[in-house]
């Protein structure tokens, strides 16, 4: 079981750089224009909903490695 | 950079022992007003004085007013108002116990308060930096991230606060591992404001290891939390501090996503008081359950597992900070 947190442990911080490179990559860049001064306003908060966007897929996928981990575990 | 030594041992020698030597007194004045609950994990029937976060928040102010007399930094303002606060909030909870115990939100929302003073002081930017690949500017979002990331470490380092010595021998190695990382990434002001931290711990940890003398409570917990969270933002290294912390959000996490089925007991004990994980379908998956389903475990040995788990964070936490100066 030990190994199995570690495991899991390491998956998380995986997850974390490969989000870190989405958010930069996708989110950093993003802009939007035709609203005037709303721009700014109105990228941040489509940045925002990504983001929390990528949070949800985020914890979806460690619930998953979760399953896969703990029952191959449980089962050896 | 010499010119930071002195004032980095001044408050790093304030830090130890002003807990080392308060705590002491501390634990007599609780147990002399029946502040004390049972140690559930111990056969006999043991009574621990609570809360001990008083001389953890006093620790903490001493050195960081020896660190302002010397480096006049607003950020050193900032950790200490939040800090205080979140002091404030874990001891009002630690009182009232028996009233809050059913009230969950009640910790999550008033922690929020504890961090308008990061932004009231505008002690952050809103650039969030990732390793690899840059940092990306969320201004709103990262408003939203202040407000929640206070409550998110102050509640996992609570949350994990369940085993003799855990809580704070926890955040020795995860304050340690963060402070590392800040002179990594060259920051190296906001590194020896989070000396103390390490240091606070370190001096509690003497009082709080098994079998424990005194715990730190909900004053003592959200206050190591808050303190780690502040800290992070205003250092600006909010994903290395995350990876630093990662077995307490794990055991968060597994928290949070059984929350559904809570009603069982994660944890039981054996004929000879070592622990064990329970059968219950409906109790919740914990990190500490999840240790000891590979069979019975002390505590000892159960408290070690996640000190093991702290350090490997750690070390993936120094080399994400590494990796912050490489760009691809």
């Amino acid at each position: 079981m030990k190994s199995g947190l570690f495991g899991f442990l390491f998956g998380m911080w995986i997850l974390i750089l490969i989000g870190g490179g989405i958010a930069v990559t996708i989110l950093g860049p993003f802009s939007i224009s035709g609203f005037g001064e709303l721009d700014w306003f109105i990228g941040s908060v489509i940045k925002a909903i990504v983001a929390i966007i990528l949070v949800i897929i985020w914890i979806l996928i460690l619930s998953k490695l979760k399953n896969w981990i703990f029952r191959k575990e449980i089962k050896s | 950079m010499i010119e930071l030594i002195l004032p980095a041992v001044a408050s790093c020698i304030v830090a130890f022992f002003v807990v080392f030597l308060m705590t002491p007194p501390l634990i007599k004045f609780l147990e002399k007003r029946n502040f004390t609950v049972k140690d559930v994990n111990k056969k006999e029937n043991v009574l621990v004085a609570r809360p001990g976060g008083l001389s953890i928040i006093v620790g903490i102010i001493a050195s960081e007013i020896v660190l302002y007399t010397f480096l006049q930094l607003n950020e050193i303002l900032v950790i200490l108002f939040t800090t205080s606060i979140a002091f404030v909030i874990g001891y009002i909870d630690d009182r009232k116990y028996f009233k809050m115990h059913n009230q969950r939100w009640f910790k999550p929302i008033a922690l929020a308060i504890a961090a308008i003073p990061i932004i009231a002081f505008g002690a952050y930017t809103s650039d969030l930096a990732f390793p690899l690949f840059g940092t990306v500017q969320i201004p709103i979002l990262y408003l939203a991230l202040i407000f929640l990331m206070i409550p998110i470490t102050g509640n996992t380092i609570n949350s994990i606060d369940v085993l003799n010595g855990v809580a704070s021998g926890f955040m020795v190695i995860a304050s340690f591992s963060l402070s590392i990382c800040l002179f990594i990434t060259q920051n190296y002001e906001i590194a020896i404001v989070s000396l103390p931290l390490g240091f606070v711990s370190l001096a509690f940890y003497k009082y709080h290891k098994i079998p424990s003398k005194i715990f730190p409570g909900d004053s003592g917990a959200l206050t190591f939390g808050a303190m780690y969270g502040a800290i992070a933002i205003v250092g600006g290294v909010e994903i290395i501090a995350a990876v630093a912390l990662l077995p307490a959000v794990l055991n968060s996490f597994l928290f949070l996503s059984s929350v559904k089925q809570i009603r069982g007991k994660p944890v039981e004990h054996t004929d000879d008081f070592q622990l064990k994980a329970t059968d219950d379908k409906t109790a919740p998956v914990t990190l500490v359950r999840l240790i000891l389903a590979g069979g019975s475990l002390s505590e000892k040995q159960v408290g070690f597992t996640i000190f093991k788990l702290g350090i490997f964070s750690g070390i993936l936490a120094i080399i994400t900070a590494f990796m912050m100066g490489v760009s691809l």
